[in-house]
Parts: C-alpha cells; structure tokens; sequence
C-alpha cells in the first residue's frame, strides 16, 4: 500500500507533463484549419497527407541520414573512449568521466555558440592555421554539412560514452579471462565476449544520440546556416511562422512513431542478445 | 493527515493570490497597474518611470522576441496585457482574429501628431485598432572595402561574383518578398505562378548564399566577413554605427515599408488606463526620447521636429520624397501562408 501511496506524485507528473501533451498533439493533428491558422475541431487527414509530399519525404530523408550519421561517429569515437575509461583505475575513471561530463554543465546553446566563433572565417581555427601558414585564404568550415555534423557529435557524444562505460565497467572480467585462457586472440575475445556484452549500453546510446540528433533544429539553424531544413526546423516553422500547428502536430507525431518502431526494434535484438546485425 | 494537508493546500493557494496583489484605483482616479508587453530593448526605460509618476500608475514591464511569441501568448489567455507592439502584418492578423480592442481616438489627442502618410495604412485602414510607434524600410547593407561600384538594386544579391560572400534573412516573407520585388512583382502576391518564379530565382541564388540567418549575420557584417546581408533599416543604423565601412541602401527596385505599432489586446481590463500610456507614448518629447534611445525612425512628426538635424536628414532612417513610391507594406495573406511555407521549405532544402 505505501509504496503505491508513493508513486502518486509520479503517476499525476506523468499524467501532467507527458501524457496529456501528447494527447493534446495527436488530437491536433487531425484537426482542420482556419484561414489564420487556428484550430477547428473537424476530423481531417489532410495534415498526415500533406507530409507525403516529396518535398517534405526528403526532409525526413535528409534528418534520418544525418542523425544516423552523427550517431555512427559518436559510436566510432564513442566506443574506444569508454573502452580507455572503464580499463582505468578507479581515481583516473572518475577524473576521465568527470571531464566528460563537465561541458554538460555549460548550456548547450551557448556550446554551440561557442562552435561558431572558432569556425568563423575569422574564427580561431582559420586565424591559427593563417598563422602558422597551412592555408593563405580562410576556410569555409561554419556553414557547412559538416559543421553540423560535428555540433552533433560533439553535444551528444557523451550520451554514447556513458551508458557504454557503465555496461564496460560492470562487465564481468572472469568471463574474459576464460576466453583468455581458451586460447582466443586479443580481437577474437573483443568480438565473441567483450562486444557482444556490451550491446546494451551500445542500443542505450544509440537511441540516446540518434533522438536528439533526428529533432534538433538549434545546431542545424547555428552551425548550418539555415542552409538544411531537418525535421526540427519544420516543426519549429510550423508553430512559430506558418501559423499551422496542425501540420506541426502531424510531423511531432510522425516523429513519435518513428522512435518508438525504433526503440522496438532496438530492444527485439537486445533481447535476443545477438544483435550484430544491427549495424 | 489528509485533511492538513487539504488545509495547507488551500492556504498556500489563497495566500500565492493574494501575493499577486490586486491592483486598486489611486488618487487621480486611475487604476493602479498596467501591463506593457513590448519588444525587448524598444522604449527608453526613463519614459516609464516618467509615466509611473505622472500619473501613480505602476507599469509592468515584460519583452518578448517576435510577434509570433506575443501572439501565442494573448491567444493562451490567462494573461492581462493592456499594452502590445505588434507588427503591421500582426495588427491585420490580430484585427481578424478579433483580438484587438478598437481605440477611442477622443482619449488620443496626440494622434495629431503622427504625420499623414503613417495613417490610415492598409493594415488598418482607419486606424481603428493601432497606433504607429516606429517605422523603417529593408534593404541591403553592404561593406564598401568589398563591394566594387555604386550599390542600387537587388540584382546585386544574385552576382556570382560574390559567392559566399551573400547573408540573406532567414524569414519567409522577408526573403520571397525581395526575390518578388526584384521581378517586379507585389510583395504581397497571391499568384502562385509568381510566388514559383520567385522560388526559382531564390533556389538559383542559394549557391551563392552563405547562411539564411537572423542574428548572427550582424556580427559577421561588423568582423567584415561577408560582402553584403539583406537587412531592416534599424539593424542597419547600429552596423554603420559599429563599422564605418558598411554602407545601407533601398533598391531602386522598391521594397517592404514596416510599421511596429501599439494596440490594445482584448486581454486587457483596463482599456482608459492603456488609452492613457498610447496617448502618452505619442506626446512629442516622449517619442523623441524614445526615438533617440531606439534609433528607429518615429512616425511622429512632432517628435521629429525635436531631433537632432544628423538623424533627420540621414536618408537611411528617414528616406526622402513619398515612401509610400519607395516601399510596399506587408499584408497579411491569410490561407495563402502555407504556400509561402512551403516554398521557403523547398528552397531550404533544396
């Protein structure tokens, strides 16, 4: 009885703050729409039609690939990182996840921010590599797909890093020395024991970086320029200057499911417990 | 323990009421609040003060960063604005939505003071629900150290010569709209041929564009590391003010007259009271100071008269001859939005 007594302010949170929000998107989504864009309250499909344009497909298109871009090169750089981290003694480990959490502590607009005065034509890295004579002309590096890319990598990459050093560290080391012991090579006992083990944490982090990184309008406006539309930037467009929440409803939505089919999928494999055909 | 808790519920919820405050009439007769929602950094502090005083009136103060956010916030309700400073495309929207209060111009003596042409604009065509409070023009702000040659048309935006070296707003309407002027077409066109031929001239400038941008693109215009930006002639005036080198011009082409104006939301109770600040606001040497602090040009004439003879004759901020040739206002396009939506969208992610 207590316990449930406790999980009240939790039930009433949920209720509040997730649930109705999300009802309150989904019966907007098939709502019509006024000449100035208000809410009328007749069954349309017309909001989920219209994002079959081509137009819009590529948009979508363009946020998935980008996103699972950014979370293959969190997982690339990621994984080695939390390897390094969970081999180390215990004070290094937490000095190394302690450096790896600080910038979080930074506001995350104001990181980006940051990425643009160093990537500006007169930003520190072109003033640095004028100077020491790489290049005579400043390079185009704000503005570009990869400065986007690289905002991504670096905001999400700890949530890549992380949840792979928990798995890392709890693993059980018996288990690798019997491999060891077996006679498995070095890569052999990373493939068949070490990977497999920590494909949980692997799934975590990936869903963890690919959210973010698919409904991100900030980093794509800031270091892109307004020069790529992603699904962010549509749905931020729609509310704030289209004056067509419904649409922008419809493409939240879209999005919800998209997610969840993801995180579906995702936690099939890790119950199965193979999961390299995931990549 | 139920019922304590019950208890101290109820308490804490009477008591944050109170705390609220509910406002009361003073002295001169006057209700004792009123609530100014406003641009951020767009009236001189000291003419709040000055009111507050005159008149024992307390002014709560909030800002908001568009007209989109105003908007959002009045339709909400739950708020009590008695004040507002929408744009000229916002007051038409706002008109329509039945969101505004209509002005009783027998409480605004001061209106006098605005010059002719600032009345009666399409927007709101008798000046029923608005009152102009500052006015300006867009056009491209360019850096004379790199830009060879005099300067007078929006082709300029589309010479390959400067390939990323071009800023342009990134702000549907803003954008189309010049691409449509420089066509020779209405600012405000319902064509959807028009708005396609527009689309496509954009879509063959983009190669050349280094960001669609609204914030940012100053700081790069200041450091000079762009050529030239589409820009509003209140941006424009503090650029110069920073860099020397930079220069404002209108196309001869023509293009968008903006007007921010004071209205009144149907949020507000207290209606005499915020008749009382717009009639103030309009006194000639409050708009002078505000003028002066904001540096936007001030559709008063009567304030004009009282600036400095610089300002008055700076042509950027203050155009000669009929601006009504020079420009066209938005209007408001209703259902036709979602296409201008779409094909910024298109042009954006082409």
């Amino acid at each position: 009885m207590k316990k449930q007594w406790l999980s009240v302010p939790y039930g009433i949170w949920a209720l509040v703050f997730s649930i109705a929000p999300i009802l309150i998107i989904a019966v907007y989504s098939f709502c019509s729409r006024s000449a100035y864009g208000n809410i009328i309250y007749e069954f349309t499909a017309e909001n989920y039609g219209k994002f079959l344009e081509p137009i819009y497909i590529n948009v979508l298109w363009r946020s998935v690939l980008l996103a699972t871009q950014s979370t293959l090169a969190c997982f690339i750089l990621g994984y080695p990182m939390a390897m390094i981290i969970a081999k180390s003694t215990i004070k290094k480990r937490n000095i190394m996840v302690m450096l790896f959490v600080l910038p979080l502590w930074t506001n995350f607009l104001l990181r980006t921010y940051a990425w643009m005065v160093l990537l500006r034509d007169q930003g520190v890295i072109n003033q640095f590599l004028i100077y020491i004579g790489i290049i005579d002309e400043p390079l185009k590096l704000l503005y570009s797909h990869n400065a986007v890319l690289l905002g991504m990598v670096y905001n999400f990459l700890p949530f890549m890093v992380l949840p792979i050093y928990s798995v890392l560290s709890k693993l059980d080391n018996s288990l690798v020395e019997a491999a060891e012991d077996l006679g498995a090579p070095p890569w052999q006992v990373f493939l068949k024991v070490i990977f497999p083990l920590s494909l949980p944490g692997v799934i975590s982090g990936a869903i963890m970086v690919f959210m973010p990184a698919v409904s991100t309008f900030v980093i794509s406006d800031l270091l892109g320029g307004g020069q790529t539309v992603l699904l962010g930037n549509l749905i931020q467009n729609q509310f704030l200057v289209a004056r067509n929440w419904q649409f922008g409803s419809a493409i939240s939505m879209i999005m919800i499911i998209m997610i969840l089919i993801t995180m579906g999928i995702t936690s099939k494999y890790q119950g199965e417990g193979g999961g390299r055909q995931l990549w | 323990m139920k019922k304590i808790i019950s208890i101290l519920m109820i308490g804490l919820l009477i008591l944050s009421l109170a705390a609220c405050g509910k406002g009361e009439t003073n002295e001169q007769g006057y209700y004792n609040k009123l609530n100014v929602y406003n641009w951020g950094d767009y009236i001189d502090p000291q003419v709040l003060e000055d009111f507050e005083e005159e008149y024992g009136i307390k002014v709560n103060y909030e800002n908001y960063a568009n007209n989109e956010e105003m908007l959002a916030k009045i339709q909400a309700g739950g708020t009590e604005y008695d004040v507002i400073f929408p744009s000229e495309y916002m007051v038409e929207a706002m008109i329509k939505q039945g969101l505004l209060l209509a002005l009783d111009m027998n409480n605004l003596p001061n209106m006098k003071n605005i010059g002719e042409q600032f009345k009666n604009l399409p927007y709101d065509p008798d000046n029923k629900y608005s009152v102009p409070y500052f006015w300006g023009t867009m056009g491209i702000i360019y850096n004379t150290k790199k830009v060879e040659g005099q300067v007078d048309s929006w082709n300029i935006l589309w010479d390959e010569k400067y390939k990323g070296d071009i800023l342009m707003l990134d702000s549907s309407r803003d954008t189309i709209g010049i691409a449509l002027k420089r066509l020779g077409y209405s600012l405000n066109t319902r064509s959807l041929e028009e708005l396609e031929r527009a689309k496509v001239e954009l879509m063959n400038q983009k190669p050349l564009v280094k960001a669609y941008e609204v914030d940012a693109y100053k700081d790069m215009m200041i450091a000079g590391e762009a050529a030239m930006a589409l820009t509003w002639s209140g941006d424009a005036m503090l650029l110069v003010e920073e860099n020397p080198d930079l220069a404002y011009v209108i196309p001869k082409e023509g293009t968008n007259l903006w007007f921010d104006a004071m209205a009144i939301p149907t949020t507000s109770q207290h209606k005499r009271e915020a008749e009382l600040f717009i009639d103030y606001m309009l006194r000639p040497e409050v708009a002078a100071k505000c003028a002066e602090y904001v540096m936007y040009a001030t559709p008063n004439e009567a304030a004009k008269a009282l600036l400095s003879e610089d300002v008055i004759e700076d042509e950027l901020a203050y155009p000669k001859g009929d601006i009504m040739e020079k420009g066209e206002v938005f209007i408001d396009l209703g259902e036709f939005t979602t296409e201008y939506d779409r094909v910024w969208t298109e042009i954006k992610a082409k």
